[in-house]
C-alpha cells in the first residue's frame, strides 16, 4: 500500500488554505459555547437540588448532565462543519485538472482513496482532541469518569468517519466543491433525522429506521458502552460509502 | 514499444476517435499531429490509463493498457494537455511527492529530485509555489514529474502550448535532449514542430489517421511542384500572362497583400525539380517593372497539413493553394 504520499500530501494542504483553521476554529467556539452552556446549567441544577430535596441529587452526575449532551452537540456541530472538510478531495482535482495525473501514477484507486481518507481522518482526530480541553476543564469542577469519556470520544470518531466516507463519495461525483459539500450535508441531514418518521411509521419499519439513523448510534458510547451493532454500523457505513466511491472512480475511467 | 490497434471511442453517441491503429519503435520520437478536437489528448489518455476505449487495444511495453494498468503506469511518464499541478505546492515538496507515489526508494528521492530540476532547469524556481510560476517553469515542471522515476515513454500533450517563442525553443531543446533513450509521444498542432523534433508523424484529423510517415517524406510526396514567391510592381493582368509564359510554370495565382494598386505578389508553381527564379527574374526585367522580391518557397508541414486533410475530404485537391494556409501561412514558409 503506497498511500502514505497522498496522505501527507493531502493532510498538509488542509493547512495551506483557512478551511481546517476556519472549521477548527468554529467547532472549537461553538463546542465550547454549548460546553459552557451545559455546565452552567448543570451548576444551576444541582445547587437547587442541593438546597431543596436531598433525593434528587442521586439523579444527576457530570457525565448526564454534561458530558452526554456535550457529545450530541458535538455531533450536530460535525455534521454542519464536516462536508467543509471534505467537499474538496475529490472535487477540486477533478475541476484543477490534476486528477489525470493522480490516477496515471501508478498506485491503485483504492491507495488514493484511502490516503485522502486518512488524511481528513486526521484532520479531524486533531479537532476532536483540542475539544478534550473542556474535559479537562471539567475534572477541576468534579470528577467526570472517564470511561463514558473514552467510549464517546471513540464514538464520535466513528461517526466523524462516517461522515468523512459520506463526504467523499459526494466529492468523487462532482467537480464542484460547492455541489459535494450541499450532497453530503442534506444526505446527512436525512440519515440524522431519519428515525424521526418511527411515531408515524408502524413499530417494525420504525425498529429498521431507528437502527438506520446515524445519531442513534452515538447513544450507548455516550453512557460509556460500546455495542456491537453500533460498531457495526458505523464501520457498516463508511465502508460502504468508500466502496461506492470506489465505484464512482472507477465509472469515472469508463465514462472518460 | 507501443502498439496500438483499432482505437475507437465514444464520448456518447458520436466517436472521439476511430479505429486508430499504429506502432512506435523504442528510442523513437513520435509527433501526433492535428488540429484541435482531432482526439490527440483522447488517444493519449487511452496509452496512459486514464480511460479505457470503447474498442481496440493499446499495449505499452508488452502489457496492455486495460488489463495491466499498473504495469503500463510504472512505464510512463506522462505530461497532460494544460499541466495539471497542484497549484498550492512548492516545486521541491511537489517533486518528492511525485517521487514517493511513483515509488522511488525513499533515499534516492533527493538525489532523483535534484537530477530532473537540473535537467529541466528547475533550480532557480525550487523554492517557488507551483501556481506562482509562469507558464514556462509549469511546462518544464509538468516535464520534471513525467521524468521522475526514469520512464521508458513519455507521453507530452502539446508541451509547447501557450509558451512564447524563446521557452518554445528551450523545450524542444529539452525534449530532444529525452531522446535516445526513451519512446517518446508528443502530440502537437502547430506544424514546425514535428519537423523539428520527431522522426515520425502521424496525422491524425477528426479521430482518424490520415497519414503516417517521416517529416521529409511526407514534404516530398506532397511537393509536387516547386514555388516561386515575387513581388512585382507593374500591371497586374500583363504581369500575370507574361509570368506564365515563362517555360516550365505550370500556374501563376495573384496574392493581394501589398495595398498599393501597382505593387503585387504573385505565387509561381512550376514544374518539380526546375528552378525558375533566373527566368522570371529577366521576364520581369524584360518589361520594366520592379522586381520588389523574389524568393523560392517549399512546402511546410503546415500545407502539407492542409492538403491532407483537404485531399482526404476531396473538396479542393486540385487547389491546394497556399492561401488557404491562413495568416500563418507565409510565416512558416522556408526559404530554399
Ligand atoms: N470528456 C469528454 N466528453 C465529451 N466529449 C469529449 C471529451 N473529451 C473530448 N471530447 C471530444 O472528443 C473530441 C476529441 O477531443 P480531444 O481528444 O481532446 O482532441 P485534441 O486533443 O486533438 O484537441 C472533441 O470533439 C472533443 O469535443
Ligand atoms: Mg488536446
Amino acid at each position: 500500500m503506497n498511500l502514505f504520499p497522498i496522505l501527507q500530501r493531502e493532510f498538509k494542504s488542509y493547512f495551506v488554505s483557512p478551511i481546517a483553521y476556519i472549521v477548527t476554529f468554529i467547532f472549537l467556539l461553538v463546542s465550547g459555547y454549548f460546553f459552557y452552556t451545559n455546565l452552567a446549567w448543570y451548576a444551576f441544577v444541582s445547587l437547587q437540588m442541593a438546597s431543596s430535596t436531598a433525593e434528587g441529587v442521586h439523579d444527576l452526575n457530570l457525565t448526564d448532565g454534561v458530558l452526554r449532551p456535550l457529545f450530541l452537540n458535538m455531533s450536530i456541530v460535525m455534521l454542519l462543519m464536516m462536508p467543509l472538510l471534505t467537499m474538496r478531495l475529490f472535487s477540486e482535482e477533478k475541476k484543477t485538472g490534476t486528477i489525470e495525473l493522480l490516477l496515471t501514477y501508478p498506485i491503485r484507486d483504492v491507495e488514493a482513496l484511502l490516503g485522502k481518507f486518512g488524511a481528513c481522518l486526521a484532520v479531524f482526530a486533531l479537532m476532536l482532541a483540542l475539544t478534550l480541553v473542556y474535559v479537562l476543564l471539567m475534572a477541576f469542577y468534579g470528577d467526570p469518569e472517564s470511561g463514558p469519556v473514552i467510549t464517546g470520544y471513540l464514538g464520535l470518531l466513528m461517526l466523524g468517519a462516517a461522515f468523512i466516507a459520506r463526504g467523499i463519495l459526494a466529492s468523487s461525483l462532482t467537480e464542484n466543491q460547492v455541489v459535494a459539500a450541499a450532497l453530503s450535508f442534506g444526505f446527512l441531514l436525512l440519515f440524522w433525522a431519519i428515525s424521526w418518521a418511527t411515531f408515524f411509521t408502524g413499530p417494525k419499519l420504525g425498529s429498521v429506521l431507528t437502527y438506520l439513523s446515524l445519531m442513534d448510534h452515538l447513544n450507548s458510547f455516550s453512557k460509556g458502552v460500546i455495542e456491537t451493532k453500533d460498531v457495526v454500523y458505523y464501520l457498516g457505513f463508511t465502508f460502504y460509502c468508500l466502496f461506492l466511491t470506489l465505484r464512482s472512480l472507477e465509472s469515472k475511467r469508463w465514462r472518460g | 514499444m507501443i502498439e496500438v490497434e483499432n482505437l475507437t471511442k465514444y464520448y456518447g453517441p458520436v466517436p472521439a476517435i476511430t479505429d486508430i491503429t499504429f506502432q512506435v519503435e523504442k528510442g523513437e520520437i513520435l509527433g501526433f499531429l492535428g488540429p484541435n478536437a482531432a482526439g490527440k489528448t483522447t488517444t493519449m489518455r487511452i496509452l496512459t490509463c486514464f480511460m479505457p476505449p470503447t474498442r481496440g487495444r493499446a499495449r505499452v511495453a508488452g502489457y496492455d493498457c486495460l488489463d495491466q494498468s499498473l504495469e503500463v503506469r510504472r512505464r510512463i511518464g506522462y505530461l497532460p494537455e494544460n499541466v495539471p499541478l497542484y497549484n498550492e505546492m512548492r516545486v521541491t515538496d511537489y517533486l518528492h511527492f511525485v517521487s514517493a507515489i511513483k515509488g522511488i526508494p525513499r533515499r534516492e528521492r533527493s538525489r532523483k529530485v535534484a537530477e530532473v530540476m537540473g535537467d529541466c532547469g528547475l533550480l532557480e524556481v525550487a523554492g517557488k509555489i507551483n501556481g506562482k510560476l509562469s507558464k514556462g517553469y509549469r511546462q518544464r515542471v509538468g516535464l520534471a514529474q513525467a521524468l521522475l522515476s526514469d520512464p521508458e515513454v513519455l507521453i507530452l500533450d502539446e508541451p509547447t502550448v501557450g509558451l512564447d517563442p524563446r521557452q518554445i525553443i528551450e523545450i524542444r531543446n529539452l525534449i530532444k535532449s529525452l531522446a535516445g533513450r526513451r519512446t517518446i509521444i508528443l502530440s502537437t498542432h502547430i506544424l514546425p514542430e514535428v519537423s523539428m523534433t520527431c522522426q515520425r508523424v502521424i496525422i491524425i484529423n477528426e479521430g482518424r489517421v490520415i497519414a503516417v510517415d517521416t517529416p521529409e517524406n511526407l514534404t516530398a510526396q506532397l511537393e509536387k511542384s516547386a514555388q516561386v514567391l515575387l513581388q512585382v510592381e507593374g500591371p497586374p493582368e500583363e504581369v500575370v500572362t507574361i509570368l506564365s509564359r515563362v517555360e516550365g510554370v505550370l500556374e501563376v495565382e495573384r496574392r493581394d497583400i501589398a495595398a498599393d494598386h501597382q505593387v503585387h505578389t504573385y505565387l509561381v508553381k512550376s514544374q518539380p525539380a526546375l528552378d525558375l527564379r533566373k527566368e522570371l527574374a529577366a521576364a520581369v526585367l524584360r518589361n520594366q517593372w520592379g522586381l520588389l522580391e523574389l524568393r523560392g518557397v517549399s512546402l511546410s508541414l503546415e500545407d502539407i497539413f492542409i492538403r491532407l486533410v483537404t485531399e482526404e475530404e476531396g473538396s479542393a485537391a486540385d487547389h491546394p493553394s497556399q492561401s488557404t494556409s491562413g495568416p500563418e501561412g507565409p510565416d512558416e514558409e522556408e526559404e530554399l
